[in-house]
């Protein structure tokens, strides 16, 4: 597969979206290990929802 | 399952850790296909090889006006029906929107530098993008300053519905002014002008990458929710910290 006089173009472009898509996935996944530790730490501290239920509990 | 047992963000995120590990494996395998038909696709006879760079370029742009479509529902959602996972999904989408636009943005000035002989023009398609993506930065500056979750919610529903007017000036831009970028190709009274074998590829990257935005919106809506919680359980923690103090001053009176 050729890609022409133009193939620094083309290369950067998908290497981009890679990058970007490859961020957002780690950020999201990352937001989420953070949100639940800060969630188990508060509720070591004592302090549970109403329900009784623990909120780190997804399922 | 309706969408009002949605409304319990219990039983969302109950759903949602369900189905996210097969959306995640359905945009995988679509996302491999698009990008070796993507691969396979023969040069164009005008623009040559950097057709390439529309596979990936088309559907940043439609995602990112697609995403301000949801965000324009998810706004009516919090004004007119109160549903509470609305701000959560319009707050989890901006982002995501952002990056697609910034996406759009920068890989259509990529093909325009050896098509146009320019990376940039101010023209209208390529203007009013450029204010679609300020208008999401400015959107999650917005939600990053109003402290009250519940008036960052209206405030923002009601910048969104204002930004949707940007959605069909985007679109018929091209038909409404002497632009450089082209008119539509695909989503056009009469059909597609675009060869098969440059329309299939497009099609499953842009079903690959709306497939990328679910599940990415709903992983992000899973965090918001576990942010609130957060939020509600340091608000209790606070209130019951302040009754001990209150009791011990009390105690000591």
């Amino acid at each position: 597969m050729s890609l022409g006089p133009y193939a620094s173009f083309i290369v950067t472009s998908y290497a981009l979206v890679t990058a970007v898509v490859l961020l957002l996935i780690v950020w999201i996944a990352a937001d989420y290990r953070r949100q639940q530790a800060r969630l188990r730490e508060i509720e070591a501290s004592g302090v549970t929802r109403r329900s009784g239920r623990s909120a780190v509990d997804v399922r | 399952m309706t969408l009002t047992d949605l409304a319990n963000p219990t039983r969302f995120l109950a759903l949602t850790t369900r189905i996210l590990p097969w959306l995640a494996g359905a945009t995988a395998i679509l996302l491999a296909i698009g990008l070796y038909q993507s691969a396979m696709a023969p040069d164009d006879y005008q623009q040559g090889a950097t057709v390439k760079i529309m596979f990936i370029h088309v559907p940043n742009a439609w995602l990112s006006m697609f995403v301000w479509g949801v965000m324009s529902i998810a706004a009516l959602g919090t004004l007119v029906w109160r549903h509470p996972l609305a701000d959560v999904a319009a707050k989890s989408a901006a982002p995501i929107g952002a990056a697609f636009t910034f996406l759009a943005l920068v890989t259509g000035s990529l093909w325009g530098r050896p098509m146009w002989g320019t990376y940039w023009e101010w023209d209208a398609r390529l203007t009013s993008v450029l204010i679609l993506f300020l208008m999401y930065l400015g959107l999650m500056a917005l939600w990053r300053a109003v402290e009250d979750p519940s008036r960052a919610a209206r405030a923002a529903a009601v910048l969104t519905l204002v930004g949707a007017i940007n959605i069909p000036i985007i679109k018929f831009s091209v038909d409404w002014w002497n632009t450089l970028h082209q008119p539509a190709s695909v989503f056009r009274a009469g059909g597609p002008t675009l060869d098969k074998a440059f329309l299939w590829p497009l099609l499953v990257m842009a079903i690959a990458f709306s497939l990328l935005f679910i599940t990415l919106h709903l992983a992000a809506m899973r965090n918001e929710i576990l942010r609130r919680r957060v939020r509600s359980l340091q608000m209790m923690q606070a209130s019951r910290t302040a009754v001990i103090g209150e009791a011990k001053e009390m105690g000591a009176a």
